[in-house]
């Protein structure tokens, strides 16, 4: 798949870059209505299939779960098929059908070889689960309880309790605030008429991103994409969400009888479409993003022992997710770890972050982005994250240039204006 | 939806089985693989030893895991930290892991760089310093690692003790990570024991999976390994496991807040089963309980009986010493462990009593089928496939007769397996009944 051979030369910081092998994407809009993204992979007989649906736990409304549990119900039978019968159907034949959601977005995986029978069978099941889901009341029931289950899962969590705290914090009144699992009280108040009120609306085609990547042709993937829509209505894309807004900071600490106290400090962030997106991603690789090497790594884990996994990151969502920064450490240093993260903050902009450092993290994002897109099923999660959120349909060239040419100057400023310390939000959990 | 993630490294059955892969050892005894895959301009580069936590004595357990921690922290010809830099600065991403039976260090990254890859490897393979401000900090990073997989994590918690538990003599009693109090006394002299016993050209293997050509790899690694001279590796004294001689239970009680169940019998792997098949029956039989929501624990403690969340099986017919058949259940509300145990063990008795159906059968081998061809998507799945075998001391030719032996099994052998080892006396029990304490908001 070296097909693009990409030669440029950045001026001042003393790296290039030689060889950049993208495969081109490409993109139609199905007979249905919805966009397809494809790229050809012929050395495995596989393909893999992602519809994504602008229909993630933003949507939930004043019914916390609902997109989580609808998106669950959907390959729990559909068609003629209960979820026995679903499940025996497609396994029998090798194939996967997989379900997963967000907060911006719910999906539906495939993966099968490309015996035709066999994708065929694959291909009938995927359309069904999308447009003619059966949301049978043992289904219902079933999803109810272990939507339960996952919520006592997390509240013997400290990590788990500190995030969900820190979302309905930073986003109080916000569609983001709202818990993907859901609450006690509101998934039991989840019925069938609010999971199919929530499927007719927004597993529709205009709301649906289609990406294939695979052993086909880009005949076979255009069938493929007017199959798996085929029965969709057509619909609307899902509005636009409101944007949040950066909220006045608070301290909050949620006792819990753990060993450890779960430390996150955070703030509003930035949207994929952010005009800092790119100079806000390579400072935070030097700040706390990169998984061995960074600034937060080595104040709190390689000068001080404090914490076993320490980072952060920007959740670059529809519209701005948090800027978060996360720790966790036994309890009687959790003030101290907590003091360092924010002082490695406070100095990055205008002490820490150096010509050096800046190269190193825009080479490891550069020379590493081949890694990222790698194999099928990398491929396929990147193409649909490209789709689903419009980015530039050259996205694949564009990340690694537009990473290069940032400069100091421009990520010092971006964070100065956006990651300001007495903005910070905290959450603990802990002993 | 499926809620519980394995709690062991399961080694699915995965791999490509046309690649051919490149084989050699050098004069000091180190072992290369290579195989190619040129999808990607990329490699994944992968160094194996082999020691881990079944190598390690009662008072040192978690030695060969902080040891793997300080592989990072400076050697001879690098700074603390530099290791992880110069491969950042490369654009590769790497880290390292340690399991019961292995400990390996991967980096991923472009093929061009492969070369200081290597070169950085071998310098740590005989040059570290192990200074100890650097061991004492790392410490306190291991320690905090310990409270956050296992301490404060319920279910981290109850597979330890259910290991500690079944097992009186194996070695693999011991939890990777180390007993805390066994971290309280480690002394940075004893990693260096444990480094010069271990960290050997002849008891590591070179695993690269990428867009190379076998010849170049090996002379590669020839050029940076090929100095270093082979080393005394003492043999190891193993501590067989004597017949357990009834069903063994046990209890945790931490502040939790779903009950939870935990269970294996004893069984062999490849190389220690009375009969050849056996592992592979074994194989089947976990598909036939937990290939998928069509199969048995699913589709009838999860959907028919309504008594589990989830309920799942795990066997790993890849590992050095004989090990547990996994079985375990997330009771739904109102529902209590006995009822889980109790479900979990009539599928068990339906497993003495009657054969498997030829579908059932058939929808196993269909599946692994499938999943040998979507594995070999993966670079590092292929890597860890080739290394993990070869550190437990097996062909990986193995990969290539897998599904051919799994398509040998029959019904009856599934039952004559089932049978034979999930009986009672080789049965462990572990239980989390959650203390009502926790969240206070």
């Amino acid at each position: 798949m070296k097909k693009l051979i990409t030669l440029f030369v950045l001026i001042g910081l003393g790296f290039s870059v030689n060889a950049l092998a993208v495969p081109k994407i490409q993109t139609w809009t199905s007979d249905a209505g919805a966009k397809v993204m494809f790229v050809p992979a012929d050395s495995l007989p596989m393909v893999d299939v992602r519809v994504v649906f602008d229909a993630g736990g933003a949507r939930d409304g004043d019914l916390p779960g609902l997109a989580t549990f609808t998106n669950a119900l959907l390959t729990e039978g559909a068609g003629e098929l209960d979820a026995a019968a679903f499940a025996e159907n497609i396994e029998s034949r090798g194939i996967q059908i997989g379900s997963s959601s967000l907060r911006d977005m719910a999906w539906l995986t495939l993966r099968s070889l490309t015996d035709p029978e066999v994708l065929s069978v694959g291909l009938t099941r995927l359309s069904e689960a999308l447009a003619q889901p059966r949301f049978d009341q043992d289904a219902i029931d079933r999803i109810r309880d272990q939507m339960h289950a996952v919520l006592r899962q997390q509240e013997q969590s400290p990590s788990d309790i500190a995030s969900r705290e820190f979302y309905a914090t930073l986003f109080a009144g916000h569609p983001y605030g709202v818990p993907t699992e859901g609450t006690k009280a509101s998934v039991d108040r989840i019925n069938l008429v609010a999971i199919k009120a929530f499927h007719k609306k927004y597993y529709v085609a205009k709301n649906a991103v289609i990406s294939i990547v695979g052993a086909q042709t880009r005949e076979q993937a255009e069938q493929i994409a007017n199959q798996v829509t085929r029965d969709l209505p057509q619909g609307e894309k899902a509005p636009l969400i409101a944007m949040p807004t950066q909220i006045k900071p608070v301290d909050k600490k949620i006792d819990y009888d753990s060993s450890q106290s779960h430390v996150y400090l955070g703030m509003l962030g930035m949207s994929r479409h952010d005009p800092d997106y790119i100079p806000l991603y390579v400072g935070n690789q030097v700040l706390g993003g990169g998984s061995l090497v960074s600034l937060l790594g080595e104040e709190v884990r390689n000068k001080r022992g404090l914490s076993y996994s320490v980072y952060s990151y920007f959740s670059a969502s529809r519209q701005p997710g948090p800027f978060v920064m996360v720790a966790q450490t036994k309890n009687t240093q959790v003030k101290e770890a907590a003091e360092v993260m924010k002082e490695t903050l406070a100095k990055f902009a205008n002490e820490s972050l150096t010509e050096e450092l800046l190269k190193d993290a825009k080479q490891n994002i550069v020379f590493g982005f081949p890694m990222q897109i790698a194999n099928n099923s990398k491929m396929v999660g990147y193409i649909s994250m490209i789709g689903f959120y419009d980015m530039p349909i050259d996205w694949l060239e564009r990340l690694p240039r537009l990473v290069n040419e940032v400069t100091l100057d421009e990520v010092r400023d971006a964070f100065k204006r956006r990651v300001k310390v007495e903005n910070l939000s905290t959450v603990i959990v802990g002993g | 939806m499926r809620f519980l993630t394995s709690l062991v490294l399961a080694l699915v059955f995965l791999g490509s089985a046309h690649a051919s892969v490149t084989e050699a050892t050098l004069d000091n005894g180190m072992r290369v693989l290579v195989k190619r895959d040129a999808r990607a301009p990329i490699a994944v580069s992968m160094v194996w030893y082999r020691i881990g936590g079944s190598y390690e004595e009662p008072g040192s357990t978690g030695l060969s895991h902080v040891l793997e921690h300080m592989m990072f922290r400076g050697t001879k010809n690098t700074e603390p930290g530099e290791f992880s830099r110069t491969i950042s600065a490369l654009g590769g991403s790497e880290n390292a892991f340690t399991s019961r039976d292995y400990t390996a260090y991967f980096e991923t990254l472009a093929v061009e760089h492969l070369d200081k890859a290597l070169e950085l490897e071998a310098d740590r393979m005989r040059n570290m310093t192990l200074n100890n401000d650097e061991f004492l900090r790392e410490l306190e990073v291991v320690k905090e690692e310990r409270r956050l997989r296992t301490d404060d994590k319920p279910t981290g918690l109850l597979y330890e003790q259910l290991m500690s538990t079944a097992y009186r003599a194996s070695s693999y009693q011991n939890p990777v990570i180390g007993w805390m109090n066994d971290l309280d006394q480690m002394k940075v002299e004893d990693l260096k024991r444990w480094y010069d016993m271990w960290y050997q050209p002849n008891n590591a293997t070179l695993v690269v999976v990428g867009d190379v050509e076998g010849a170049d790899v090996v002379a590669m690694a020839k050029k940076h390994f090929g100095s270093i001279p082979r080393g005394d590796v003492p043999q190891l004294r193993e501590t067989p496991e004597p017949p357990q001689r009834g069903l063994t239970r046990v209890n945790v009680s931490v502040p939790a807040k779903q009950p939870y169940l935990l269970m294996g019998y004893k069984v062999p792997v490849i190389g220690s089963g009375a009969e050849e098949w056996e592992p592979y029956a074994l194989a089947v039989l976990s598909s036939i309980l937990d290939g998928g929501d069509s199969a048995r624990l699913t589709s009838e403690m999860v959907r028919e009986q309504k008594l589990a969340a989830s309920a799942g099986a795990s066997y790993d017919a890849y590992s050095r010493l004989p090990s547990l058949f996994l079985m375990d259940g997330v009771p739904n509300e109102g529902v209590n462990l006995d009822q889980i145990e109790q479900a979990l063990l009539e599928q068990v008795k339906r497993l003495h009593d009657a054969p498997i159906s030829s579908d059932e059968l058939k929808r196993v081998v269909t599946q692994a089928v499938a999943q040998k061809v979507f594995a070999a998507d993966s670079f590092m799945s292929q890597a860890m496939e080739l290394g993990s075998l070869d550190s437990i001391g097996f062909d990986w030719r193995l990969v290539n007769v897998e599904i051919e032996n799994l398509k040998k099994v029959t019904p009856e052998q599934v039952q004559a397996v089932a049978k034979k080892y999930l009986v009672e006396r080789n049965l462990t029990i572990a239980r989390l009944d959650p203390e009502q304490t926790g969240a206070q908001q």
